[in-house]
């Protein structure tokens, strides 16, 4: 039933594509694959639904001449070719990123630097999407516990987030940070694993609302990461820090070149959190992308045939993978975490 | 610089902006109203269970020292029972045995008594008969005596008056 909805739904994706992107080729004479792919993992001004027709979001610009917000609409023409935007400069889209044009066109490097684009882009609307979502459905499952008490046994959306905030509770808070401090960081742990869970899954939604590649994003995964560097680092003790310069139970020479190492560790902890979920989500989509474009390069709908199949394959993989990098990223962030707020212990047998 | 090249690793300042408000946001609100009351919620329901699980064990424990204790009661009741029934029977036939010896006793008594009573009775009325058969032939032999036989043919026939008027009692 699922499967036959998602295959059924997948080649009326396709056959859009393929009218559009037929188009396209026709004009430009050929197909460019990894053009299509980047231009549907990356970040966009506005949402495009399907054809022709796409969501103008909010551009909000802050250059030396002010703040500056106009409708997103207002960069591109009906063929979705970025034209100039005159308002306080001159703007225009330069494979997506907003630059300062001059009058002849050109892009003027120098004061584009200093335009600061805080748009409210594809992926921030996903972004607050999966806000609002997690919002609502995490609002009513914790209304309910007030509604019908402690004492009867969970129902509705709360019986699915309940075993899923026990697991976090028990599999990843509990073990890696200790009895005495996970209570502390259960919110944090939560919301991070919620907010990876829901964009990931909005991720995989190939249409509106869902279709961003949010929790795929480099700036996504970097403000997660950077809030868990804090997080990590306020929760640090004595005994932490000690064991990265001074690492007790060795040699003095073994010290001195262990601590650097460890130093870089305390950086690249949070930096391969950021790596990891970024790259996992992205080459998922990456991959669902090439298999879809099978169809363009082979310029034939019978390639559908091939790539459907494996495609639906992907998505199932994709599903397990949207919960599994959930999963490692909070595990992780508890276990950094424990590490950085471990008390001294005497036995040095685990040096 | 790579950074510059590739699109895919150059974070955007607006997507870091907006996700740090969003996360910030989300982080204080759902901490607040969601992720705690639901946790106390969930550990208060547990230790509830825990709670409960463990009273039911006690209780549990309570009733079978209890029952242990009314059987060991009951044996303890049945025993007294059977040396309670057991004593009384002893009394009973204690007092039985007593009653009948004494019955016995009082019984050879009284017909000692009786017949201590009726020798000395039957003696006495044999010492009465004797003297009385003495005293009439005493009597007898007085008149006999006293009364001048003339002939042999009165004399008969005066003994024969004579006997006639004794009445042995």
């Amino acid at each position: 039933m699922v499967f036959s909805f998602v295959s059924i739904f997948l080649l009326n994706t396709i056959t859009l594509f393929a009218n559009e992107k037929a188009a396209a080729a026709n004009e430009e004479g050929s197909f460019n694959v990894t053009q299509t792919i980047l231009e549907h993992i990356k970040d966009d001004h506005s949402w495009h639904l399907w054809g022709h027709t796409s969501i103008a979001l909010p551009v909000i610009f802050y250059t030396p001449a002010g703040l500056e917000v106009f409708s997103s609409a207002k960069l591109i023409d009906e063929h979705h070719e970025p034209v100039v935007y005159k308002g306080k400069f001159d703007y225009k889209l330069v494979e997506g990123k907003a630059k300062i044009v001059n009058a002849a066109g050109e892009v003027d490097e120098a004061a584009s630097k200093k335009l600061w684009d805080f748009s409210i882009t594809k992926n921030v609307a996903s972004l607050f999407i999966s806000v609002i979502i997690l919002l609502l459905v995490v609002l009513t499952a914790a209304g309910a516990y007030k509604k019908t008490g402690i004492s009867s046994a969970p129902k509705g959306v709360q019986s699915i987030l309940e075993p899923i905030v026990i697991f976090v509770r028990d599999e990843i808070a509990l073990p890696n940070i200790g009895a005495k401090r996970f209570a502390k960081h259960m919110p944090f742990l939560l919301t991070i694993f919620f907010i990876i869970l829901t964009n990931n899954f909005l991720g995989l939604i190939p249409i509106f609302p869902g279709g961003a590649n949010v929790s795929g994003n480099i700036a996504f995964t970097m403000t997660l990461a950077v809030c868990v560097f804090i997080v990590v680092n306020l929760s640090s003790n004595k005994n932490y820090w000690q064991h990265i310069f001074w690492m007790p139970g060795m040699h003095w020479s073994m010290k001195l070149f262990l601590a650097p190492i460890e130093f870089i560790g305390v950086f690249t902890k949070p930096i391969s959190l950021m790596i990891r979920l970024f790259a996992n989500i992205t080459a998922g989509h990456i991959l669902v992308l090439s298999l879809v474009c099978l169809v363009f390069i082979f310029k034939t709908v019978y390639a559908a045939a091939v790539a459907v199949p494996f495609v639906i394959f992907i998505f199932m993989i994709e599903l397990l993978v949207a919960f599994l990098q959930a999963y490692i990223f909070t595990m992780l962030t508890a276990m950094y975490i424990g590490m950085a707020s471990e008390e001294a212990h005497h036995d040095q047998a685990h040096h | 610089m790579f950074l510059e090249i590739n699109p895919l690793v150059l974070p955007d300042i607006g997507l870091v902006f907006w996700n740090t408000v969003a996360f910030i946001g989300l982080l204080f609100v759902l901490g607040k109203f969601a992720w705690k009351p639901m946790l106390k919620a969930i550990s208060d329901r547990e230790q509830g269970i825990e709670d409960s699980l463990a009273k039911a064990d006690k209780m549990k424990a309570d009733l079978t020292a209890m029952q242990n204790e009314n059987e060991i009661l009951l044996a303890k009741a049945r025993e007294e029972r059977a040396t309670l029934i057991k004593e009384a029977k002893e009394a009973s036939e204690k007092m039985i045995a007593e009653a009948k010896d004494k019955a016995k006793s009082e019984y050879e008594r009284i017909v000692a008594d009786a017949q201590v009573a009726i020798n000395q009775q039957k003696n006495a009325a044999l010492t009465e008969v004797k003297n009385q058969v003495g005293n009439l032939v005493v009597e007898v032999a007085e008149k006999v005596l006293s009364r001048e036989l003339a002939n042999k043919a009165d004399q008969e026939t005066y003994i024969k008056q004579l006997s006639e008027g004794v009445k042995l009692n």
